[in-house]
This record gives C-alpha cells, sequence and structure tokens, in this order.
C-alpha cells in the first residue's frame, strides 16, 4: 500500500512472492476495514505467512528475508524484518544480505534516535558501499524511504539526494583507501 | 356447478395456478386433474408458481451465485445532471453541489466529481453510494499503480473501459450500480478524451456529452455552440450558458455549480462554488395565462 514498503534479499522471486502477500493483506484489510493496515497487524501477518511454509512438508521456506518499513497512526515509523523461520522483530536498525554482520556493526554505531531522514539516507549510501565486498563490480545503489519528506507515503528518495548520498559514500570509499594505502 | 372447461378442481379461497400442458397429446391446454398423474405429483404439495430453478437447486434463473438475490435498486441519495466538454486546451466538467433525497434538496454540498489520477475526472449523477463504491474501485487501481512504481498511471481511457465493465457485469447480475457517469482526461498522445458510462453499460465518447437531464437541455446548445479549439473562457461561457438552462429547467438541481478541469500540462483542478446569473422575471414566466384566457 502507499504507506507500506519493503526490500528483500536472497532468491528474487521468493522476495516478489513475499511482496505480491503484503499488497494482498494491505488491500484486503483496507477493503474490509476501510482503513490502512496498521503496522504490528501488516507484520503478523506476513510472519504467520512465512511461518506457514516451514510447516508442511510438501512447500519449502521462503529463500528470501525482507526489511519492512511502515507508517501508521499508533507507532509512527516501524521497521520490521522478516526471515524465511517466520521470525518477525521490529528494529531501530537492521540489515539483511551478505554484508550484512558488517552492516550491523556500522549502523550499531549510529545515534538512530536523533538522526533526520536526509542524514540517514547518507549513512546508508555510506554503509552499503562500505560493506559492499566486490569493489570492482558495479553495482547500482536504491534507496526508498518513508518519513516526513515523503509525506507519510514509501517512495523511492528524490534523485538529487540519492546521487548527493552516493558521491559523499564514494568519496567517503576512496578516503578510506587512502588512508589504507 | 362448477365450468366443465376448467376442470381443476379449486379449493375455496386457495388460488392455484392454471396448469397449462406443452404435452403434443393433448396439446395446449388445461391439464385436468386425474388425467396425467404424474403431472399431478409435480403439484401435490404446490404452494405457489413453480420458480424455474437452477442446477443448484435454488436461486432464480441464470443467477451467478446461489442464493440471496440482490433485487434492482431504489436510489437514494441522487445527484442530477454532469455536462463535459472538450476544448483546446483540455476538457472540463461541470454539475451542481445538490444531493437529493427523493425530491428533496438535501445535501447541498456534494462534490459530484473527483479527481482519479493526474490525468483524469470523474463526474456522477444518480445514486451517491454506488458512486462512493466506484471511487474504491478506482483507488484501488491506483494504489496498484503506485505500487509497481514504474510512473505510468491508467489513461482516461482505460478507466472509461474499465468502468463499462463494471456497469455493464453489474446490470447482467439485475444489480446495476445506479449511476451515469461522466470520464474525463487527456491521453498521453496529447488528445483530450471525454466519455460517459450509464447504470446499464451503455457507453460513449463524443465531443461534449451530458449525463442525467443535461442531455435534454445542455446538449442542443453544445451542439450549437461547442467547437473543439474553443478557448477556455469560451468554453467556460458557454458551460455557464449551458448550466443556467439546465438549472431553471430542472427541477431538481440548485444554482451552486463547480467546475473542474484537465488542462495540458498542468494538474487536475475542481473549482471553487459558484452560482450562475437566473432570470426568474419572464412575462410569460410571470403571467403564464396572459394569452391562454382559462387557464390558471
Amino acid at each position: 500500500d502507499r504507506h507500506a514498503g519493503m526490500a528483500g534479499t536472497g532468491l528474487a522471486p521468493d522476495a516478489r512472492q513475499i511482496v505480491s502477500r503484503a499488497r494482498s493483506e494491505c488491500a484486503q484489510y483496507l477493503s474490509f476495514y476501510g482503513d490502512r493496515i496498521p503496522a504490528q497487524i501488516l507484520a503478523d501477518r506476513m510472519a504467520h505467512y512465512m511461518h506457514l511454509f516451514t510447516l508442511y512438508w510438501s512447500v519449502r521456506p521462503f529463500g528470501a528475508s525482507s526489511l519492512m518499513a511502515v507508517k501508521d497512526e499508533h507507532d509512527g515509523y516501524a521497521l520490521y524484518l522478516l526471515e524465511p523461520s517466520g521470525e518477525c522483530q521490529r528494529y531501530h536498525g537492521a540489515a539483511i544480505g551478505k554484508g550484512r554482520q558488517a552492516a550491523k556493526n556500522e549502523i550499531e554505531k549510529l545515534d538512530l534516535g536523533n538522526l533526520s531522514a536526509a542524514e540517514a539516507v547518507r549513512h546508508v549510501a555510506r554503509i552499503v558501499y562500505a560493506t559492499h565486498d566486490e569493489k570492482d563490480k558495479e553495482f547500482e545503489c536504491e534507496l526508498s524511504w518513508i518519513c516526513d519528506a515523503s509525506g507519510g507515503e514509501f517512495k523511492r528518495v528524490p534523485k538529487h539526494v540519492v546521487d548527493e548520498a552516493v558521491e559523499a559514500a564514494k568519496a567517503a570509499l576512496e578516503s578510506d583507501d587512502e588512508m589504507d594505502a | 356447478r362448477r365450468d366443465v372447461h376448467n376442470a381443476t378442481r379449486v379449493p375455496f379461497g386457495v388460488m392455484i395456478p392454471v396448469r397449462v400442458s406443452h404435452n403434443q397429446s393433448i396439446g395446449p391446454g388445461v391439464v385436468p386433474a386425474g388425467v396425467d398423474p404424474a403431472y399431478d405429483a409435480q403439484y401435490a404439495n404446490h404452494k405457489g408458481p413453480v420458480a424455474h430453478v437452477g442446477a443448484n437447486g435454488f436461486g432464480r434463473p441464470f443467477s451467478v451465485a446461489p442464493g440471496p438475490i440482490t433485487h434492482t435498486q431504489t436510489p437514494y441519495v441522487t445527484g442530477t445532471t454532469v455536462l463535459g466538454m472538450k476544448y483546446k486546451d483540455g476538457v472540463m466538467i461541470a454539475c451542481d453541489t445538490l444531493g437529493s433525497y427523493g425530491s428533496t434538496k438535501r445535501y447541498k454540498n456534494l462534490q459530484r466529481m473527483r479527481v482519479v489520477n493526474a490525468k483524469t475526472i470523474i463526474g456522477f449523477t444518480g445514486e451517491l453510494s454506488d458512486f462512493d463504491y466506484i471511487m474504491t474501485l478506482l483507488d484501488e487501481l491506483n494504489t496498484n499503480d503506485y505500487c509497481e512504481d514504474d510512473g505510468k498511471e491508467l489513461s482516461p481511457k482505460e478507466i472509461y473501459s474499465y468502468l463499462c465493465r463494471v456497469m455493464y457485469n453489474r446490470r447482467n447480475k439485475f444489480d446495476p450500480l445506479w449511476n451515469s457517469l461522466v470520464v474525463a482526461g487527456l491521453m498521453k498522445d496529447g488528445t483530450q478524451f471525454l466519455g460517459t458510462v450509464g447504470m446499464i453499460g451503455q457507453h460513449y465518447t463524443d465531443s461534449h456529452l451530458a449525463a442525467g437531464f443535461g442531455n435534454h437541455m445542455a446538449r442542443p446548445l453544445f451542439r450549437e455552440k461547442h467547437t473543439d479549439d474553443m478557448s477556455e473562457p469560451e468554453a467556460r461561457a458557454l458551460m455557464e450558458d449551458a448550466l443556467r438552462a439546465c438549472v431553471m429547467r430542472d427541477k431538481s438541481m440548485m444554482n451552486k455549480f463547480q467546475i473542474a478541469k484537465v488542462e495540458f500540462g498542468k494538474a487536475p483542478t475542481v473549482s471553487e462554488p459558484f452560482a450562475v446569473a437566473t432570470s426568474w422575471d419572464y412575462e410569460k414566466f410571470k403571467n403564464p395565462s396572459e394569452f391562454a384566457p382559462g387557464t390558471w
């Protein structure tokens, strides 16, 4: 829905299936209750859905984890981590995928409570570039956010903000390289 | 002594329908009691006309879903007419802000036009609650577009086609959405779009349209004076003329209008309510019987 969004890692089709289910849950909740689905309820339903696939031998668990960002009236902005085991936990900061340990360490160094959305974007870009393993492989950094600046809707971060953050991240990386050398 | 022609015995006070025969051997006519026991057995516990039951054993013929059938509705809160026209810079629609409750002018602040997306506006006549439902459907379509996140959204023609299908399918289930809709907007190839969908699924597109009473009041004016390359002030003047004609003739309309327009390169806007100047001191209106003695 507009107030919730997801990023997935792992098997892309599995991640897409999770997103598709989340969209159905949002649409069904809206058509039944007439209001946007609250963060806790969406997280709960997604967790149950993913757990379902660990119960029966005829299906395999999802090969994808996802981070879900939701805004609702009670909790404000919420970040949930969904794992294939069916675990669903709300976090202040989280990372999934290949470089997640390093990324988590970097995130823990941040003072998340006092970070504005724009600053957070810059930190996220920096961490992504810093923890990305194959340094010679080009990759595209996609950023989306849900914050007051986006009107409480899950959107891609505006291009000029992304470009700025990526520039700063690349510069930070180069300066790190210089220091190492 | 009972009439020999109708030999079915009718118990006093109970109406049993006359049983006709489609049997070739007997021929058309009434089947008397006792002639065909199998036929009699059908009606042994008969209480009323045998409904032609569907294959599922209950429901009415051609029912899509078994069980209770929703009947053709009566509308409750209704809007009257919507006028629409294309002009050089875009497309505009106009309607009044009245929601009538039967013949009572009950809700005077109703916005009968809505912005659907960045390129489309829609106006309705008929039942308000059905239109709210249509807007719910359109919101769902918009949310799907938003989630796809590819910068594309539905064009007015796609919305119009979608609504045609919705209205027609509801009509086929004998449960219509009691609305006539006017869909207006701009297509990606730089042309304007203006179409109307009725409650039985009838639909057409044109350079100028009306739904409801405006078909009779306003469209003749449009036919006379409308051209596709009118400027915005000209178009608005013609629209106000048409609205004046409508409000002075339509008893369930009020003199408070809104105009919504979509122009090339701009977002759709719905104007603030305004009134048109009406004149009620025509001689023949004030004194209609002057030239017709004996009338009142």
